[in-house]
């Protein structure tokens, strides 16, 4: 168009801008294309400068072939050819500079999304499994010892065997029902542990006992289904398995804010088991998912003193989990 | 003949308790509920049979095991630990998967009678060396200590060193002895952590502070505690290898 001033009717100023620019477009889409399949590594700057210039020299001979051939009847266009050269060289080298890097900047950013999102697919994968087995670890020794119990049961409490076939049925049944994923109202959750923890009784005779407290204003809140399971299983193994004696676990749930804070309580045996083993295992599956579902670290407290071991938790109640 | 029962669950003893009245000649010394009333239980009564269970209180029952001089015969009775199955598959009298019925026990009980009529009895020994490869197994040390068991977690060892039929295991506490070889602490510890740095000695690679070298071939290794520990040519190698040098 800016030839127009150059003294050429606005015709022939037309023709020549749509051939220059379709050549160009196409020289452009070539190397957008190009760098779609193939992105240049590193240090291969060169090249790519080399591939703009050679592109430019071949657009500018075929620009110029054309337009003689269309345009070479209008008086003084070949002059005005000939002179503008130079500009039609610079103007079309540092457009295709311009595509070429921002073509590649776009194909190296997609393909970076590309990775991160395989990566973070990958990561989840290796989560869940690893989750998975650590739930397993716990599972067969309690399903299998539960089993031992209600055989030892059948000859001489029958009644008592048959209790516990039902709550273990209805334990089992929530564990494999309830998702990772779901919200559930505390007091659902609390009649869930009930399960567990009366197979534990009866498992362990007159041992265990549990003192659960909950304010009136907690009950309804929600938390992520099977997070306070690992939490008690915790209790239970330290509290239970490793330790001789009568044992208490304490569960209190209180609102606080728009909180809801749980602390489960339970003793210890400083002698063979040291506190930090105590975060381990289960509990480091809760603290995962919470900093998965809230992006927080700061959720899962744990301490202990003198032989007494407490995990203390703190779940958001958030609009959207509701 | 005399048995124990050694299992945490009440129900669980109840039920060998039970399957037992089949056998008159075999006579319920006592019931108890871990490992260290186990102990206690079988230097009294020196039973000729022991039920035990692995998973317990304070010691599991192989912990419980590596304490006595003399182990009785052991007829494991357990749930579910894949290590352990391993082990009892090569080395012990018989294992029951919990539960377990009257037909199994009997079987057992049977296996046992015969081991004992061909004195071809399987050595403890040899079962607990191959149960020492389990996780759970490296974690710490059981040791007695006179009357009293110690429990120390590896971590807190400094170095073990050979001396005659026994190893030294040195604490900050001092050190305790333990009846066992080098090359079985060799294969049971964790090998990233504790280097067989000499033919007598393996050291916790933790507690190196520096390793100066020592007359001409040698080195030795300066730890935390101060404490000097030799370190020959290979072993120099092997520790380098750890350290990443």
């Amino acid at each position: 168009m800016v030839l127009h001033y150059f003294g050429l009717p606005p015709k022939a100023a037309t023709i020549d801008s749509a051939i220059c620019n379709t050549l160009l477009l196409l020289a452009c889409l070539l190397v957008m294309n190009t760098l779609r399949y193939y992105l240049p590594r590193g240090q291969q700057y060169i090249n790519i400068f080399s591939i703009c210039l050679f592109l430019t020299v071949v657009w500018l001979l075929l620009s110029k072939v054309l337009l003689k051939l269309t345009l070479g009847h209008y008086p003084g266009y070949n002059e005005l050819l000939h002179y503008s050269l130079s500009i039609r060289f610079s103007i079309a080298f540092l457009l295709l500079g311009c595509v070429t890097m921002i073509s590649i900047l776009w194909y190296n950013q997609k393909e970076q999304v590309e990775n991160e999102t395989r990566k973070s697919g990958a990561e989840k994968l290796a989560k869940e499994a690893e989750l998975f087995k650590l739930r397993q670890q716990l599972q067969p020794h309690f399903l299998f010892n539960s089993l031992n119990s209600i055989n030892a049961l059948i000859g001489s409490r029958p009644a008592e065997a048959r209790k516990m076939v039902q709550q273990l049925s209805d334990f089992l049944r929530g564990t494999i029902k309830k998702e990772d994923t779901q919200w559930v109202n505390l007091q659902e959750e609390l009649q869930y542990l009930e399960l567990y923890l009366d197979i534990e009784k009866v498992r362990f005779g007159n041992r265990l006992a549990t003192v659960v407290q909950i304010d009136e204003g907690a009950l309804q809140l929600k938390l992520p289904a099977l997070l306070l399971q690992p939490i008690v299983e915790n209790a239970i193994k330290f509290g239970l398995y490793d330790t001789t004696g009568d044992t208490t676990i304490r569960i209190y749930a209180t609102k606080e804010e728009s909180n809801l804070i749980i602390r489960v309580e339970n003793p210890f045996d400083p002698e063979t088991s040291s506190p930090k083993q105590g975060t381990g295992f289960g509990l480091k599956s809760v603290q995962r998912r919470l900093y998965l579902l809230f992006a927080r670290t700061d959720l899962l407290v744990t301490g202990a003193k003198e032989n007494i071991f407490t995990t203390i938790v703190k779940i958001p109640q958030v609009a959207d989990g509701v | 003949m005399k048995v124990l029962i050694i299992d945490d669950e009440p129900l669980a003893r109840s039920i060998v308790n039970e399957y037992l009245q089949k056998h008159p000649e075999l006579e319920l010394a006592q019931e108890c509920g871990d490992g260290f009333e186990g102990l206690k239980a079988i230097q009294q009564h020196q039973p000729d049979l022991i039920f035990l269970d692995i998973q317990m209180p304070k010691i599991t029952g192989f912990e419980m095991l590596e304490l006595i001089d003399q182990p009785p015969s052991v007829i494991f009775t357990t749930a579910f630990d894949e290590y352990a199955i391993k082990a009892f598959e090569a080395h012990a009298v018989d294992y029951l998967l919990k539960p377990f019925n009257q037909e199994r026990f009997d079987k057992a009980i049977a296996k046992w009678n015969e081991q004992k009529a061909t004195s071809s009895e399987k050595s403890t020994q040899d079962l607990l060396e191959s149960a020492s490869q389990s996780p759970s197994q490296s974690q710490r040390i059981v040791v007695k200590n006179g009357s009293k068991i110690k429990i120390i977690p590896v971590h807190d060892v400094f170095y073990l060193e050979a001396a005659d039929d026994y190893v030294k295991i040195h604490t900050s506490e001092g050190y305790f002895l333990k009846n066992k070889t080098m090359s079985h602490f060799e294969k049971s510890l964790d090998g990233e952590q504790f280097v067989r740095s000499h033919r007598s000695y393996i050291v916790n690679v933790q507690q190196i502070t520096r390793i100066d070298p020592y007359e001409k071939d040698g080195h030795v290794a300066i730890l935390r505690s101060g404490a000097k520990v030799p370190v020959s040519r290979s072993g120099y190698g092997k520790l380098k290898e750890v350290l990443g040098l």
